[in-house]
């Protein structure tokens, strides 16, 4: 039989309506669809597309059991290796992990594994989460600071393995990034809620408003607190500016804000919502990568008249995934490549009027491999613009670093953390996700935080 | 969880509430504050500590009614729980016996002045505090501060209670009289944290200042509450909030702490129209 060589197309909201609100933008495939598209998978024996899936999913066997309509079966067997199908169905990049790797897509589009992962975690939370399995008490504590992707996943592991996890988040609610940075439009809040329920029905301990490193260092957790372990996921959370003259004015929020206020506060819903946000009529997002992406494309939800994406090489450089630019742009973002600001203007009242920019070029390609982008001297232009978010990448939150002693950070401050095992310079104590390797995806984030629990495991059962 | 077992009304629109949360009572030091959320899609208000008790585990937080939150969190009862309660954020005042020391506390500032002024007593200095407010009738705590430092004045704006007179004025009479005073600590509305400092300056007074910046996580991750200090980007959440005061940028502050002015009143007139018929929407 002769494979359709294109993968099933995902329904989406229709860009001129969904640029205006705040619902999901692709809908799902159908139980028709996504068994057609199960059938596409060749069930190569290699498997090769299971080396692209930093968490180890059993990608053919899933797939196999989704093309039988066998969901319950197929969820199962996502769930033996990955503790949020329905986030990373919906965020993961694909095209770079699993599907970059498929064995159809050598020819044709590859399958779509993210959409088929997608649907039976869906039909999972529709039909009744199965219960899992969990191994037998071992009396070992085991405390995970922050609940970002990497800390559910860490804690997922160890609760399934039969130690006592204790989540600790800084925040109101659970989820870190997933809650408070990727928009509600991109992966539903209520979906995130589901996932984390499915880990306190594995057992798994959430502290909320615990903020580690303030009302206890992680040395406390462990020296009066009885926590045998600790795995520190405490992400990418502290914006960076662009230290240009103006950067204080109101009207310049951080990305980090921006997408904070709107996801984790729903000031969409101001003032039925009690936390406000502020967009003007033009909106200047300032960096090329996803959180760009998504900052723009809530500014125009927001109601803002014009979104700009201000970024300094050309889109060829964009970092984003190829998918968000796409939306971004079917959506009515603008983009402005090559282009970086050099100062923010405001009036008298201190708000922003306006940017003024450089004109750049394309050099020899960087230590990234990228072009790097030279100014074109005296190209200065301003743009009018009353609403700036920077979104040019976030580094290592200091909080846990600072407070814990002898664990060694790099000069950015990240955590230094064997990739391998995730063992930081601290016996006992583990880290990954962002904080160790800089901002990065979600599934890096959960592929870390799987590696260390493996090695808190088997630090537990020799101890 | 974040029961309240004390109330008490200061002052008209003043309140003191006690809170349960010994997690945060176990570590909380003077100079630190706590975020709050009365609500389920409530907004996240910092409020500076204004004492701890680590045996009962409890908070003791004064806040005055300025806006939707405050306004809602001053119907809140004995035996309400608050939705939300995280602390303690931002770093601690430094401490040490530093010799003679004033504190000052403007209107509601007197609450968050207080545990400074009885740990820097603690720690051995002769502390002259200066409180000040409006009129009479707002004036609270009194006695506490009475008794956490060496000596105390008190002044109004309006001469209601006691004298007439700015706690600046104070100030500047208590400098005179001393002469050699080794650190200031003023806690109060932004105008007058500004003109302690523009005072302090003349008489080259080191003068600590605590920054009540517009925040929403308060760990470091918004940078909302980005204040420039000595010519860098401070957050006041994590490297406050307690800052030279000689180096802060006020008319940035000020400015920065009026950006949703305009949305506060639309959250107030949707506020007030709770019956149900949508009149404040």
């Amino acid at each position: 039989m002769a494979v359709i060589p294109n993968k099933h197309p995902m329904p989406a909201q229709d860009p001129v309506v969904r640029a205006k609100n705040f619902n999901e933008v692709a809908l799902g495939y159908d139980e028709e669809t996504v068994v057609a598209e199960a059938s596409r998978c060749l069930q190569c024996k290699k498997a090769p597309c299971r080396q692209g899936c930093p968490v180890e999913v059993d990608i053919p066997a899933f797939i196999k059991l989704a093309s039988e309509r066998d969901f319950a079966g197929a969820i199962k067997k996502l769930k033996e290796k990955n503790a949020l199908p329905a986030v990373c169905g919906r965020v993961c990049p694909q095209e770079n992990q699993c599907e970059k790797y498929c064995t159809v897509g050598k020819k044709n589009e590859p399958v779509g594994i993210g959409r088929i992962e997608r649907f039976c975690a869906d039909w999972e939370l529709a039909n009744g989460v199965l219960p899992q399995q969990v191994a037998e008490p071992t009396s070992k504590k085991v405390a995970i600071v922050g609940s970002g992707p990497s800390g559910l996943t860490c804690a997922a592991d160890l609760a399934k393995l039969g130690h006592k996890v204790t989540i600790f988040e800084a925040l109101h609610v659970a989820g870190g990034v997933l809650m408070y940075g990727i928009p509600e439009f991109r992966l539903p809040k209520a979906v995130v809620q589901a996932e984390v329920q499915n880990l306190k029905n594995l057992g798994v301990d959430i502290q909320v408003n615990a903020v580690v490193g303030k009302f206890a260092t992680v040395d406390q957790l462990m020296e009066e607190g009885g926590f045998d372990a600790a795995f520190i996921g405490t992400g990418a959370g502290l914006p960076y500016f662009m230290n240009i003259p103006g950067e204080n004015a109101c009207g310049v929020y951080s990305a980090n804000e921006f997408l904070t206020r709107t996801n984790l506060m729903k000031a969409y819903k101001f003032p039925d919502a009690d936390t406000p946000i502020r967009v003007g009529k033009k909106v200047a997002v300032l960096g090329g990568g996803n959180v760009a992406m998504d900052a723009a494309r809530t500014a125009l939800r927001l109601g803002a008249e014009e979104s700009w994406i201000v970024y300094r090489r050309s889109k060829t450089e964009l970092p984003a995934r190829h998918e968000e630019a796409e939306h971004a742009e079917e959506e009515g973002v603008k983009f402005a490549f090559l282009t970086s600001p050099t100062r923010i203007i405001y009036d008298d009242n201190y708000w922003v009027t306006g940017m003024e920019c450089l004109r750049y070029e394309l050099g020899e390609p960087d230590a990234s491999g990228r072009r790097s982008p030279v100014p074109i001297e005296g190209s200065e232009f301003v743009i009018d613009v009353d609403t700036v978010v920077v979104a040019i990448g976030q580094g290592p939150n200091p909080l846990v670093p600072r407070t814990t002693k002898g664990l060694e950070c790099n000069k950015k401050g990240n955590i230094i953390a064997n990739l391998e095992t995730g063992a930081t310079s601290k016996p006992g104590v583990y880290a990954g996700g962002d904080v160790v390797t800089g901002a990065a995806t979600v599934i890096l984030a959960m592929g870390a935080g799987r590696t260390a629990a493996k090695s808190i495991h088997a630090y537990l059962s020799g101890k | 969880m974040y029961k309240i077992l004390k109330k008490e009304v200061l002052a008209p629109t003043i309140s003191l509430f006690d809170i349960e949360a010994p997690m945060v009572a176990r570590s909380a030091r003077a100079g630190q504050f706590v975020i709050l959320r009365t609500i389920d899609e409530g907004e996240r208000i910092p409020l500076t500590i204004a004492d701890f008790d680590r045996e009962k585990g409890t908070i003791t937080c004064v806040f005055q009614e300025v806006g939707k939150t405050t306004k809602e969190l001053a119907k809140f009862d004995v035996g309400d729980s608050l939705k939300d309660f995280v602390g303690p954020l931002g770093e601690p005042s430094h401490i040490e016996n530093f010799g003679r020391v004033v504190v000052v506390g403007g209107g509601v500032g007197v609450a968050p002045i207080h545990p400074i002024a009885r740990a820097l007593k603690e720690a051995g200095n002769e502390v002259i505090g200066i409180i000040g407010a409006r009129t009479g009738e707002l004036l609270f705590w009194e006695d506490k501060l009475r008794s956490a430092c060496t000596e105390l004045r008190v002044t109004t704006d309006d001469g209601s209670y006691v004298r007439q007179g700015f706690v600046t004025d104070v100030l500047k009479e208590v400098i005179e009289e001393k002469g050699d005073i080794a650190l200031c600590v003023a806690i109060g509305p932004l105008p007058m944290m500004r003109a302690v400092c523009n005072l302090t300056k003349e008489y080259n007074l080191k003068t600590i200042v605590s920054l009540n910046s517009i925040m929403v996580d308060g760990t470091g991750m918004c940078g909302c509450c980005r204040v420039t200090v000595g010519g860098q980007t401070k957050f006041a959440c994590v490297d406050g909030p307690e800052f030279d005061g000689h180096q802060v940028d006020f008319a940035e502050m000020a400015r920065r702490s009026v950006i949703y002015k305009e949305q506060e009143q639309i959250a107030m007139e949707h506020h007030q129209c709770t019956c149900g018929c949508g009149g404040g929407k």
